[in-house]
């Protein structure tokens, strides 16, 4: 699979504030690939440098072989982009948003009425933007960011300010586009979106990229930590737990025990003692780091500080 | 290329502008009421024939309206402009092959074809007040608007640039429009300003529009003008070209 973008030491600042302080990194071909950090950390303007909206100071950058600021409308016709914050006319219909969308490209666009159906949106085309719910305007953004039947999809933080349920009604559409054989490059500072969506991630912080791999892969390498928290009325168990390979502390709040260890094998180690042992235990479960824990770890606080 | 999209988003402008029923009334309305009001205070206080001989300039009122709808729909513009501006709008429009310069031109025509109407609103509307005698230039003065608005449209982007907010827009818009009325040459001839209000008044582009305009109304031809239409499009020229360095996107 080649690199669809290649993003190669790019740097911006405004005035004294560096935006982007340096970042490299490439996104493969048909992957739904996350930029994620804290708001600020440059995600949103390392984006619109990618769309040619933004000119970086240095590096460079080429998006399906084309220069994004000098060759930017030839790249416009084939990227969708959904902008974070973004706006339309207020009292503008949805169908006319769409009508006008897939006016402005030279090939022919996507059937408007069957995208606004996909989207949920049939009933709301005679409505103004300015009526719309946060999560109709948003799918009503992803739709103008598919009318040219585009080859990558840029998506700027698609889901802030929307419920949970909304959240995962358009989590379901973005997998659908990946599905569709498009590149997905989207930015996030919700971890769980990051985890559950993308394929490989990259997390940013102060302008800079600090690491780049599949949010599994993150996990194993940053945080190895994993726990199993149970419930036994066995007195003897402590003592077999201590002699499990691997595990570093055991501690215990009357029948609740918590082993603490390290690696894949903690979880199976632990379901082999207890069989063998014959314990029996009343619950059990495990806790595993995610990439919230990675973040916390790389960067020394929490992204929602 | 330039072309795509322009008409679909020029006819998209006119629609999201007339469904907002203060805005529309604002521009349109206002100016064809003002017509109405101040034609018909002066009908009723002076009998229509002895209007020119009694010195009043008959043209007077129609050119002050004029101006207003020039000035209303510059208004209109920077308003727009910054709201669409604040909104992340003109943002959205440009990350799509559109041409910045398609976006903007849209926005001119729109107001072009609003200042038109109004003016053919006007002219309807106020019909009884215009003198029977007077044998109105109507399609050169159309014309003459048009060219007026489109100057002055090109400092409306200048303005629209320095706006800080959306909020700012119609105020700032206002102070900077409005007093240029005054000095226009519309009620004192520009001729007995002050040497360094005349320099002033020579700079602005009401100076020139309410020359033509007047001028058109009362019968002369284009070729007496022409000074004033070269004047009106090297402002133009001017502030496109200073805009075009200054004009803020986001």
């Amino acid at each position: 699979m080649s690199p669809v973008i290649q993003v190669t030491g790019v740097r911006k600042t405004y005035g004294s504030t560096v935006a982007v302080a340096e970042a490299s990194f490439e996104v493969n071909e048909g992957e739904i690939f996350g930029l994620i950090g804290p708001n600020g950390a440059g995600k949103t303007t390392t984006m619109e440098c990618i769309e040619g909206l933004r000119k970086p100071d240095r590096g460079a950058i080429a998006v399906l072989g084309l220069d994004p600021f000098r060759e930017v409308y030839k790249l416009q016709e084939r990227i969708g982009v959904q902008l974070q914050q973004a706006q339309l006319q207020k009292r503008i219909k949805v169908w006319e948003a769409v009508d006008l969308w897939a006016s402005l490209y030279r090939k022919k666009a996507l059937d408007g009425e069957r995208l606004l159906e996909q989207l949920g949106l049939s009933d709301k085309r005679n409505a103004w933007f300015m009526n719309l719910s946060g999560g109709q305007k948003q799918r009503l953004f992803i739709a103008l960011a598919l009318i040219n039947d585009p080859e990558v999809v840029f998506l700027d933080e698609l889901t802030t300010g929307l419920d949970p349920q909304a959240r995962r009604a358009i989590w379901e559409l973005v997998r659908g586009i990946r599905e569709r054989g498009k590149t997905v490059f989207l930015t996030t500072h919700l971890m769980e979106e990051a985890e559950r969506l993308c394929d490989r991630v990259a997390i940013m912080e102060h302008g800079r990229i600090i690491d780049i791999d599949t949010p599994e892969g993150l996990v194993a390498r940053h945080c190895p930590e994993r726990a199993v928290v149970l419930d036994t009325e066995d007195a003897a168990a402590g003592e077999r737990f201590q002699g499990i390979a691997g595990v570093e502390s055991v501690t215990s709040i009357g029948k609740r025990f918590t082993i603490r260890g390290r690696g894949d094998d903690l979880v199976s180690e632990v379901i082999h003692c207890l069989s063998e042992s014959r314990i029996r235990v009343t619950d059990f479960r495990t806790i595993l780091p995610n990439l919230e824990d990675v973040f916390l770890k790389l960067t020394g606080r929490s992204i929602r500080e | 290329m330039m072309m795509r999209g322009l008409w679909k988003l020029t006819w998209i402008e006119i629609k999201v502008f007339l469904r907002e029923p203060l805005g529309a009334f604002g521009t349109i309305g206002i100016p064809v009421l003002l017509f109405v009001v101040l034609g018909r205070a002066t009908h009723l206080r002076v009998a229509p024939s002895s209007l020119a001989a009694s010195g009043v300039n008959t043209a007077s009122i129609p050119v002050l309206v004029s101006l207003l709808i020039a000035i209303s729909a510059v208004l209109s513009l920077v308003t727009i402009i910054s709201i669409y501006r604040e909104g992340g709008i003109l943002k959205r429009l440009r990350a799509t092959p559109l041409r910045p310069q398609t976006i903007l031109t849209a926005h001119v025509m729109v107001k072009l074809l609003l200042s038109a109407a109004t003016l053919a609103l006007m002219l309807m509307a106020g019909r009884r007040y215009i003198p029977p005698g007077a044998h109105v230039p109507w399609f050169s003065f159309t014309i003459a608007l048009m060219i007026s608005t489109w100057s002055i449209l090109s400092m409306g982007f200048l303005i629209a640039s320095i706006v800080p907010t959306a909020r700012f827009a119609q105020p700032i818009g206002a102070v900077i429009l409005y007093p240029m009325i005054v000095v226009s040459g519309l009620f004192v001839p520009v001729q007995s300003f002050p040497p360094a209000l005349r320099v002033v008044a020579r700079a602005l582009p009401l100076t020139y529009a309410t020359s033509l305009l007047r001028g058109i109304w009362n019968g002369d031809g284009w070729r007496a003008h022409m000074g004033d239409v070269a004047a009106l499009t090297v402002l133009f020229l001017l502030f496109t070209v200073i805009s075009a360095k200054v004009f803020r996107w986001e």
